[in-house]
């Protein structure tokens, strides 16, 4: 007998979660485009209804289409699963909805994408849950942030929009200590450029809306699930570990073990919140994923193109990317992302905010926007869009000034984009 | 549930419901470096459907306390001193690979307490491959990956899971790294060092997948001709990990048997 080996990254982004369609033969993933599903009979819908078989009752639950896409996700993530939702903020809510309610505590870092800070910051603290916001290199602030009603510690894989690269086994290794898991939103990396349960995180997601959907055509989420963290053994998750009287008095992790997390996250959180991908979406992201190993090499050779025109401009004050060795985390960065990191990074011009304003106005190729991770090349100014309703206080922990801009590259002509930032710039020194 | 066998805590899921006297009993065994949650589906069915479930964790895996067991005939004399504890006179015992061993060691040595066997992934004799064996022995993840891909039909990864959403390859490698140091090397020493003697007279039934490269049906004739009247259902889309790669094939296979 051959020696066991796993399919590669390339081909699971290809073929991972689909088999050609058993009734048509149809190689692409089908859209199943429809709301319920028929039953056998009386007993099959009981049985599915009780989870005693395998299968769609409701496509708020579950969905082929979007199956397959949750299938192939925890493939390339090395999961035992995954959730799609329909936004990345959605599976960052569905992921802390399914591990506590009121009068938990998360620790998190202080450089997320905006609309993560306000969920937390805000929203979840009208529920009962405080969030508490660290340096994300500061691994002493992580431990000593933890309290006993700590129950997740959540940061970005590549924080927004400074990039600071998050220390995943150090960070891990303080969250395994205090018995709760780590969290990471890997949006910026993808499965590409990083994987963070190799590393020592226990459960992650993306806005598959960026780099994984590629082309800037649908809004979704992917949560994603390790099963590595035996939530029994932490004693701290009794969502998870006692009878839920919401679902059969359903004990999750004495049910399923290794899948208790997602169990309860699609059997309660896609039920009762309702924030599901629907299926055009998950074809859509599919589409994109399916060329993932070819888009962000390209996407890196880009940035280091870019960036290395940046940093020798002189209308540019500051290069902000973890390549550079004056990151404070290059070195972090060279152990963690040997592949690349990313495509999104921020510079900061000379002249402040109206300079920046001239840079932004003057892009012909670039486009101005509120996304990232797209095909295309995106431009945007944080301090007014992304990270507007926050204090100075925490803009300057992000490591945002009113001159910074971020630029998300694209899969253009390099030259076509240095061409296009060079002019922009001389634009903006007038 | 909880339990004590022989001084040490075990455990046993009984799909949320506690033991009726009035109902028959379906004992569930899991196969090497498994759990009980191996038979999710199946044996929550059956907590359903009239049955008294036991899925056992057995020593040294899941929530049962080790060490493992060294031997098939041991396992098969806890799983019997587990019917003892809970005052269960017969039982069907549903093994699943090196659980099948079991379930037949307890049919042949204890036939009076046993109603019926099934027995799915089964081979006789369950010879473990040398580099398999070698790798858990040192603790080496290299068995992890074994036990993944060998334990699957080859499409698994290239094709999609029944239950929406979910990655076997990743489940099963999520358990495996949750096993004590050694217990894989135990269950795989015992399977292979197995020698069945006797006779089985009960009701048996073999459940094969036609895809399994770890115990493919052919694999499974000798034990057959040891047991003529046995009954076999192939499922032709399935590896070795019946219970999730076919569920609702192997559920069929069990109700019928069950039902008779």
């Amino acid at each position: 007998m051959a020696g066991p080996k796993y399919p590669g990254f390339d081909t699971l982004a290809l073929h991972a979660g689909q088999s050609p369609d058993p009734a048509t033969g149809s190689r692409a993933v089908p859209i199943y485009q429809t709301t319920s599903y028929v039953f056998r009979d009386t007993e099959h819908a009981a049985s599915l209804f009780n989870m005693e078989r395998a299968g769609h009752v409701y496509s708020r639950i579950s969905n082929p289409t979007v199956a397959v896409l949750e299938e192939r996700m925890a493939a390339l993530e090395g999961g035992v699963g995954a959730i799609a939702t329909a936004s990345g903020q959605a599976a960052l809510h569905l992921a802390v909805a399914t591990l506590m309610g009121a009068g938990s505590h998360i620790v998190a870092s202080g450089s997320l994408y905006g609309g993560s800070h306000n969920l937390l910051a805000y929203t979840l603290k009208r529920f009962g849950i405080d969030t508490t916001f660290v340096k994300p290199g500061n691994l002493g602030d992580w431990k000593r942030s933890i309290l006993p009603n700590t129950r997740l510690l959540f940061g970005e894989t590549l924080g927004n929009p400074g990039l600071d690269v998050l220390d995943i086994p150090a960070v891990s290794a303080i969250a395994h200590e205090a018995k709760v898991p780590l969290l990471v939103d890997a949006t910026f990396t993808t499965p590409y450029l990083m994987k963070p349960f190799d590393l020592g995180a226990d459960l992650l997601y993306h806005s598959a809306t960026k780099f994984l959907g590629g082309h800037g055509t649908a809004i979704g989420g992917v949560l994603v699930d390790s099963g590595r963290f035996d939530w029994e053994a932490s004693g701290k998750f009794e969502t998870l570990t006692a009878p839920y009287s919401g679902f059969h008095n359903m004990d999750f992790e004495e049910e399923s073990g290794t899948r208790a997390f997602l169990l309860r996250a699609r059997r309660e959180g896609l039920r009762d919140f309702g924030a599901c991908m629907a299926p055009m979406t998950a074809f859509q992201i599919l589409q994109g994923i399916e060329t993932l190993h070819l888009r962000m090499p390209r996407h890196v050779e880009n940035t280091r193109k870019v960036v290395a025109f940046l940093k020798n401009n002189s209308f540019v004050d500051r290069v902000i990317y973890p390549e550079l060795p004056e990151h404070p985390d290059h070195e972090l960065a060279k152990k963690l992302l040997p592949l690349g990191c990313g495509a999104v990074f921020s510079f900061e011009i000379k002249g402040g905010r109206a300079a920046g304003k001239r840079f932004i106005e003057s892009l012909r190729v670039f486009s101005h926007l509120a996304n990232v991770g797209d095909a295309k090349s995106l431009v945007i100014h944080p301090a007014t869009t992304t990270h507007y309703r926050m204090s100075d206080e925490d803009l300057k922990k992000a490591g945002i000034t009113a001159g910074t801009v971020r630029l998300s590259v694209g899969l253009e002509d390099a030259q076509d984009l240095i061409d296009d930032l060079d002019r922009s710039l001389k634009v903006s020194q007038k | 549930m909880n339990f004590v066998v022989g001084g040490r805590a075990a455990f046993a899921y009984t799909a949320a419901h506690e033991l009726d006297a009035a109902k028959p009993t379906v004992v569930f065994i899991h196969g090497a470096g498994l759990d009980h949650s191996s038979f999710g589906l199946q044996s929550r069915y059956f907590g359903y459907h009239g049955w008294n479930v036991l899925a056992l964790d057995l020593p040294g895996h899941g929530r049962s306390a080790g060490p493992p067991l060294g031997t098939i005939a041991a396992m098969a004399d806890w799983v019997v001193e587990v019917l003892n504890q809970l005052n269960i006179e017969k039982a069907v015992l549903v093994g699943h690979s090196m659980g099948s061993l079991i379930a037949l060691d307890a049919a042949a040595r204890h036939a009076q307490r046993v109603e019926k066997i099934a027995l799915i992934a089964v081979a006789y004799p369950m010879k473990v491959t040398a580099p398999f064996l070698e790798a858990a022995q040192r603790n080496d993840f290299a068995a992890f990956d074994m036990s993944t891909i060998w334990g699957h039909a080859a499409q698994v990864p290239l094709a999609g899971n029944p239950s929406p959403g979910m990655w076997m390859y990743g489940d099963s490698l999520a358990r495996l790294r949750r096993l004590a140091p050694g217990v894989l090397y135990n269950d795989l020493k015992a399977a292979d060092d197995y020698v069945f003697s006797g006779s089985v007279g009960c009701p048996v039934l073999f459940v094969l997948g036609r895809r399994d490269v770890m115990t493919p049906p052919r694999a499974a004739q000798e034990l057959q001709g040891k047991i003529p009247h046995s009954q076999v259902a192939v499922v032709d889309s399935s590896g070795h990990a019946l219970m999730v790669e076919a569920p609702d094939a192997t559920l069929d296979a069990l109700v019928a048997f069950l039902s008779r």
